[in-house]
């Protein structure tokens, strides 16, 4: 079963979309702030990262920079999932590695599954 | 010449942050005036020099009226610059505005699609804390609007003030007792005490009743895990003091000076603020001034924070 870390730090999101998570087969790790988010990924060795860019303590754009910099986590596809969609913050995370730049309210659930499962290799 | 390097390095990020180009840019053309005007005086006095018999005097009104001219350029430059930076401000307001908006509309969207989806079974447990998670988020919109509207109509200058004689220590008392299930749900033991002979003021009641619903909704939602929170009213010569005293998280040092801004700065509010309108303690100051109060806070970061506001008793 394929893991996915969700680091977003609205409970009421996490609680949603970890369930459609599950219906999917998935094993979901959540996270509700930045640092939390970094320690996980490298302990849980998730398969895909689901990253939100306004975060308590570290935000979406420092955690996606420590992850690349990390040898362990450096592949590992990252999809912005935020409600930023200014072309400063789009620009700046695919250059920070970046796999996807999803705008929540401009996606179905069922759309962000089929990206999720296209990230992961299915 | 470093320096001056450097500064025109800031002179473009200026420009570029104002989203202008060079030509409507004012930190720009005001260089570009300075050098004109500098150039030009050199110029007259070198030729005044050649063919006036007193060059003093001819360098003397040279200067006085450049220094003139450059006096003049730059205010009419800083009231550019001031429209420019206002209208920099509109754009990020609604830019966060927008986001701030989009976070409840997420949830409500995505939750519907849950309970609404052929493919996704809900299990039935589920549906009353996903409807409970809807109205929540609607409950966060409505809000927002709400203070949003407030703003808008303090800075067009058109907030009706209706007074009246009042209690102020009912009005709290009412608050109180309105606010007792939200701080027990949050293990907060909520108390509220008054001076004796207390005298009524004249003021607007709903106006106060938002900005102490402001208050104590604040330090109930920071005093995380448990605490106390205090509200206390007393006559301090021409004026009532409302103070609320709470255990909670505190504001950071870096932090206080913003705390009554409208929204923290863009870069602040990505890192900092992840929730509520940002616009609750901005309203309470506005609010307040308005009716010739003030508002102050002192706070420790890890050990509480009390706010306090004065209004005129007439």
């Amino acid at each position: 079963m394929k893991k996915i870390l969700f680091i977003e730090d609205e409970s009421a999101l996490q609680k949603t979309f970890g369930d459609i998570l599950r219906q999917n087969n998935y094993k979901m790790v959540s996270a509700l702030d930045g640092e939390t988010g970094l320690r996980l990924a490298k302990s849980e060795k998730p398969d895909l990262i689901l990253l939100d860019l306004i975060l308590p303590k570290l935000d979406g754009f420092e955690v996606l920079k420590k992850l690349r910099e990390d040898s362990e986590t450096k592949e590992t596809p990252v999809i912005i999932l935020t409600n930023l969609e200014g072309m400063k913050e789009i620009n700046q995370a695919v250059g920070l590695g970046a796999t996807t730049y999803l705008v929540k309210t401009q996606y179905t659930i069922g759309e962000v599954i089929k990206k999720v499962k296209k990230a992961i290799g299915e | 010449m470093a320096n001056g390097v450097i500064e025109q390095l800031n002179i473009l990020k200026q420009c570029r942050r104002y989203g202008l180009s060079l030509w409507q840019c004012p930190q720009f053309l005001f260089l570009l005036m300075g050098i004109i005007i500098i150039l030009v005086s050199i110029i007259s006095y070198l030729i005044g020099a050649r063919y006036i018999a007193d060059p003093e005097a001819v360098a003397l009104i040279v200067l006085g009226t450049t220094t003139l001219l450059f006096v003049i350029s730059f205010i009419i430059i800083r009231s550019f610059e001031r429209t420019a930076e206002a209208s920099r401000m509109k754009s990020e307001f609604i830019n966060i505005v927008s986001h701030q908006l989009r976070s409840p509309l997420t949830n409500i969207k995505w939750t519907f699609e849950l309970l609404t989806s052929k493919e996704l079974e809900v299990p039935s447990e589920k549906v009353e804390e996903y409807l409970n998670n809807v109205k929540d988020n609607i409950a966060r919109m409505v809000e927002l609007i709400d203070d949003l509207l407030i703003v808008s109509k303090i800075e067009q200058g058109s907030f009706p003030i209706m007074k009246k004689e009042i209690s102020l220590e009912d009005l709290i008392k009412d608050l109180v007792s309105r606010f007792k299930v939200f701080a027990e749900a949050s293990h907060i033991d909520l108390k509220f005490s008054s001076q004796e002979n207390l005298p009524q003021v004249y003021a607007d009641p709903s106006l106060l009743k938002l900005v102490t619903e402001n208050l104590i909704d604040n330090a109930i939602r920071y005093t995380k895990g448990g605490g106390r929170v205090e509200i206390k009213l007393a006559k301090e010569g021409e004026n009532v003091v409302f103070s609320i005293e709470d255990s909670g998280v505190g504001i950071p040092l870096e932090e206080q000076k913003f705390i009554f801004r409208k929204f923290f700065r863009a870069e602040n509010v990505i890192k900092k603020r992840t929730r509520g309108s940002g616009l609750g303690l901005y309203v309470c100051k506005s609010v307040i001034e308005k009716s010739g109060g003030k508002v102050w806070f002192k706070s420790k970061e890890g050990k509480g924070t009390t706010f306090y506001y004065t209004h005129p008793i007439k």
